[in-house]
């Protein structure tokens, strides 16, 4: 109770404060802050203004990325893709072609590198599936060390369930997104 | 203090008097709510607050309408139920006429007025009355600007909540969350009921798993804008981002540590997914786990004692419990073949995770104590929880109609809101702590 009658007594000083004053007051105990504009709503201008006056407050920066970099081209007639059955890691044998032809690839170019992705299907956490979609990537990173590709030029990592190939949830479909892609940099 | 507690027990009594009369008129005021909020209450034997928010004085001039953001935000929270009150005029200055207020049923009555100041700010004020016992129970006021008018109908809420209820109120409290439109991914600051929101980071790229630090000035997330996943502690204030981990392989599932100086996380650097804390000051990450299995999405006790976190060392993705600096994991989940995502309601009582259950992803709830789980949700894909500061609602992601979309609940599932997002398909929220 004691502490509410501070903010009221506080809160109507403050609003005496504020009148003339755009940036943020800090006072002990009073429930009252000055946001200033909303980038949505404000017009360009305003909003650079207000940008460093909001900073203080419960104003956000918006940061925005560009493009991330184009891939590099790979040996000529070989699929970049190897997909894996339901719960699976394990690289089914019609794939073993596959792997060796980029095993020779990067045999013959040292200086390239390799992306691995793992991808799994859309059903369950995003989290998870990111640990799931790794363990299909390191199945062909180790699967590339047993033919004798140097560790330094592979990197596997995973984009779980974020970049399904295709969408939906039908056995095809899902199918389709449980995979690895291979990608040159 | 004093008078909260007397409060509270004022609650307590009056809502178990009203506990069998008001069985009867859940159903009623449900549709209601549900028409009017989107606010969607089931169940009957719930103990709610009977409370009547007035149409604010000189809100039709005003761009936000304070007394329906208070209403929605009093029905979300699941501790009260919105008398009719609609047509009534009656500011703050204005005692109203409780007798009529009692016979209406309401316990409490909210007045008020927004008004515009010379300068284009608004003077927002309230008053909040104990119907029962014939009591001004005080006021607040609030100068703020156009943009902050949403903010202090929060805050007024939180004023109410608190009065009422002896404990604090999240409405002012702010969440993040992810948005996909087309092949565009944003990362969204928002007001607690999901408006308002900013946007923090746009990327043509996935952005997933968003944290708030503990003094809610910095998000850490997993950014894929580098073809790789990679961990950014991002001030949203300012913008400026920080590359926390970016190691050989993935690197994902960043979780604060309550004291703010570490930052535990999922890397891939040794081959599998392991959980290793990195500290925020620079230094090389420490492994904590050490299986040939997945261990990943670390999770904090509160006291910052534990890590609860989900490994499939079991043969099925479980939720175990390790010491902070790692060790020996207890099991935690014991029923499904499919639990995850677990987070720890602030209080230390609840576990909240997703199992799966017969082929759908369902948000559960664990007593702590007893180690007893409930389904909270009639969903089917649902992701993602985490609890608001007070331990008294989740926020969790899921699918309706096919999009996704952000829903809070109580921790009994008997109130569920939709929150509006920005647009898109909404996935990933993360509730933010008080704010100072």
């Amino acid at each position: 109770m004691k502490r509410f009658f501070y903010s009221v007594i506080s809160s109507f000083v403050l609003a005496s404060a504020l009148v003339a004053c755009g940036s943020n007051v800090k006072l002990q105990d009073v429930p009252v802050e000055d946001r200033s504009a909303s980038l949505a709503q404000a017009d360009a201008a305003a909003a650079a203004a207000a940008a460093a006056a909001a900073a203080a407050a419960r104003g956000v920066a918006p940061v925005q990325i560009g493009a991330s970099d184009a891939f590099a081209a790979g040996p000529a007639n070989t699929v970049k893709v190897i997909y894996f059955d339901f719960d699976s890691f394990v690289i089914k044998p019609e794939f073993q072609t596959v792997i060796e032809a980029h095993s020779r690839h990067l045999a013959a170019n040292k200086a390239r590198k390799m992306s691995i992705e793992g991808h799994t299907d859309e059903s369950g956490g995003r989290e998870y599936n990111l640990a799931l979609g790794q363990k299909r990537a390191e199945a062909v990173r180790r699967a590339l060390g047993l033919l004798g590709v140097m560790d330094s030029q592979v990197e596997a990592v995973s984009f779980g369930k974020e970049k399904p190939a295709v969408a939906g949830f039908d056995d095809a479909s899902m199918a389709k997104n449980r995979r690895a892609e291979i990608n040159y940099r | 203090m004093k008078s909260d507690l007397s409060q509270l027990a004022l609650f307590k009594r009056r809502a178990a008097l009203k506990f069998l009369a008001a069985t009867g008129l859940v159903a009623n005021s449900a549709g209601l709510a549900l028409a009017q909020f989107r606010v969607e209450v089931s169940g009957v034997g719930m103990t709610q607050l009977p409370i009547a928010v007035a149409p604010f004085k000189g809100e039709a001039l005003s761009p936000q309408k304070i007394g329906s953001i208070v209403k929605a935000d009093l029905e979300r929270s699941g501790m009260f139920r919105s008398i009719d009150a609609a047509g009534v005029v009656a500011d703050e200055n204005t005692r109203p006429d409780l007798a009529s207020w009692r016979q209406k049923g309401a316990d409490a009555v909210v007045t008020g007025s927004v008004l515009p100041l010379a300068d284009g700010r608004f003077d927002v004020r309230l008053r909040l009355w104990d119907v029962v016992r014939e009591q001004d129970l005080g006021g607040q006021s609030y100068t703020v600007a156009t943009a902050d008018l949403r903010l202090s109908a929060h805050r007024v809420s939180d004023f109410v909540y608190e009065k009422l209820t002896g404990e604090k109120g999240i409405f002012s409290t702010r969440i993040a969350y992810v948005t996909k439109a087309g092949s565009r991914y944003t990362l969204w600051v928002a007001d607690s009921d999901g408006e308002s929101a900013q946007s923090a980071l746009a990327s043509p790229e996935p952005i997933i798993s968003p944290a708030w630090s503990p003094n809610a000035s910095q998000l850490a997330y997993v950014s894929f804008e580098s073809r790789k996943p990679v961990i950014y502690a991002h001030e949203v204030a300012t913008g400026k981002r920080r590359l926390l981990a970016n190691f050989r392989g993935s690197n994902s599932a960043p979780a604060w540590a309550p004291d703010g100086v570490q930052l535990v996380a999922t890397l891939s650097q040794s081959g599998g997914s392991q959980i290793y804390s990195i500290p925020l000051n620079g230094g090389d990450p420490k492994r904590l786990t050490q299986s040939s299995s997945i261990d990943t999405e670390p999770a904090f006790s509160p006291d910052g004692r534990s890590i609860y976190f989900v490994s499939d060392r079991g043969g099925s993705p479980q939720i175990y419990r390790m010491g902070s600096s790692g060790g020996n994991a207890d099991r935690v989940t014991f029923t499904g073949n499919y639990n995850i995502s677990p987070a720890l309601s602030p209080d230390g009582r609840w576990l909240a995770y997703v199992s799966r259950v017969g082929g759908a992803y369902k948000l559960h709830v664990m007593d702590l104590s007893s180690g007893s789980s409930t389904s909270i949700t009639d969903t089917s894909a649902d992701e993602s929880p985490s609890f608001a500061p007070n331990s008294r609602l989740i926020v969790y992601a899921t699918q309706q109609q096919g999009k996704e979309s952000l829903m809070t609940t109580t921790l009994d599932g008997k109130i569920k809101a939709r929150l509006q997002g920005a647009g898109g398909d909404i996935r990933e929220p993360d509730w933010g702590p008080f704010q100072r």
